[in-house]
C-alpha cells in the first residue's frame, strides 16, 4: 500500500483546479437556467461566486501573491450581505405574491 | 496524498453541485450546496489557504447556507413545478454555455505557465510567514480602507434585511391591485 502511495505523482497541476472551477460556475449558469424555484435559482448564484473564488485562490497560488487571497475575502464579506438582502428580498415577494415559482413572478416580463 | 485528496474532494464538489441541480426540493438543494462549499473548504486548504479555508467554513457553509436553510423553512417552500422554461434558454442558453466551457478549459489546458500545487511548497512556506500573518499585514496596512468601507456595506445590508422583510405598512393595498 504504501509502494503504491509513493509511486502517485505528489503534486495536482493547478491547471485541474481551474478546470473545476470553470465547471462549477457553468454548472451555476445551467442551475440559473433551469431552476424554477426563487430560492434555488439564489443558490445557483451562490455556486457560480464559489467558482469564481476557487479560480482566484488558485492564481494566488501560482503567482505567490496574498492579494487573490484577500480578494476572496471581500467576495465572501459582499456576498453575505448580498444574501441577506436577496433572502429579504424573497420574503417580501413570497408575502405580495405567496408563490416561489419563477413563472409566476413575471410582472416585469415583456 | 495531495492527488487522492484532490480527486475525492472535487468529486464531492461536482456530485455536490450536480446534485444541486437534479433535486426538485429546496432542501436538498441547500443540503447540497453546503457539501460543496465545505469540500471547496479543503480543496482551499490544499492551496495553502487556510484563513480562507476556515473562513469558507464559516461564513459560506455556517452563516450564509443557515440563513438559506432558514427561509427555505420558513416559507415551506415545497417541490418545485417543472416547467420548460422559456425557448431561448434551451436554443441559445445551453450551447453558449458548453461552448463558452469548452473555451475555458481548452484555455486552460494549454496554458503553458501554470505550475502545480503540493502540500510543502505553499504560499506560507515562500516567505516565512505563516498564511494568516502575511493576509493580516496586507489587509490591515494597505488595504485597510476597502476593509473599513466593507463593514460599512454590512451594515447596510443589515438595515436593509431588516427594512426589506419587515411586514411593510402599505402592502396589502399594492398586492391587491394585482
Amino acid at each position: 500500500m504504501n509502494s503504491l502511495l509513493a509511486q502517485l505523482p505528489q503534486e495536482v497541476p493547478l491547471s485541474w483546479y481551474l478546470l473545476l472551477s470553470a465547471i462549477l460556475f457553468s454548472l451555476g449558469v445551467v442551475g440559473f437556467h433551469i431552476k424554477r424555484n426563487l430560492i434555488t435559482v439564489f443558490m445557483s448564484i451562490e455556486l457560480m461566486l464559489n467558482g469564481v473564488n476557487l479560480s482566484f485562490v488558485t492564481f494566488a497560488q501560482q503567482w505567490h501573491a496574498v492579494k487573490g487571497q484577500i480578494f476572496v475575502f471581500f467576495v465572501m464579506m459582499v456576498a453575505a450581505a448580498e444574501a441577506a438582502v436577496g433572502l429579504a428580498i424573497i420574503i417580501a415577494v413570497f408575502r405580495a405574491r405567496a408563490t416561489l415559482a419563477v413563472d409566476r413572478i413575471d410582472l416585469m416580463k415583456l | 496524498m495531495h492527488l487522492i485528496l484532490f480527486f475525492v474532494f472535487a468529486g464531492f464538489c461536482l456530485a455536490g453541485a450536480i446534485n444541486l441541480l437534479l433535486q426538485s426540493h429546496p432542501i436538498n438543494s441547500a443540503l447540497s450546496l453546503i457539501v460543496v462549499m465545505t469540500s471547496l473548504a479543503v480543496l482551499y486548504l490544499l492551496l495553502g489557504a487556510e484563513f480562507l479555508a476556515v473562513a469558507q467554513v464559516i461564513v459560506y457553509a455556517g452563516a450564509i447556507m443557515v440563513l438559506f436553510t432558514f427561509v427555505v423553512m420558513l416559507l415551506n417552500a415545497g417541490r418545485e413545478e417543472r416547467t420548460l422554461g422559456s425557448r431561448a434558454a434551451l436554443t441559445v442558453g445551453f450551447p453558449a454555455v458548453v461552448a463558452i466551457l469548452a473555451v475555458i478549459a481548452t484555455m486552460i489546458l494549454h496554458a503553458q505557465k501554470l505550475g502545480v500545487a503540493n502540500l510543502s511548497e505553499s504560499l506560507t512556506n515562500v516567505k516565512g510567514q505563516t498564511n494568516l500573518e502575511l493576509l493580516g499585514t496586507v489587509l490591515f496596512t494597505k488595504l485597510l480602507l476597502p476593509f473599513e468601507v466593507t463593514s460599512v456595506l454590512i451594515l447596510i445590508a443589515i438595515l436593509g434585511a431588516v427594512a426589506l422583510a419587515r411586514q411593510g405598512d402599505g402592502d396589502e393595498e399594492r398586492t391587491d391591485e394585482q
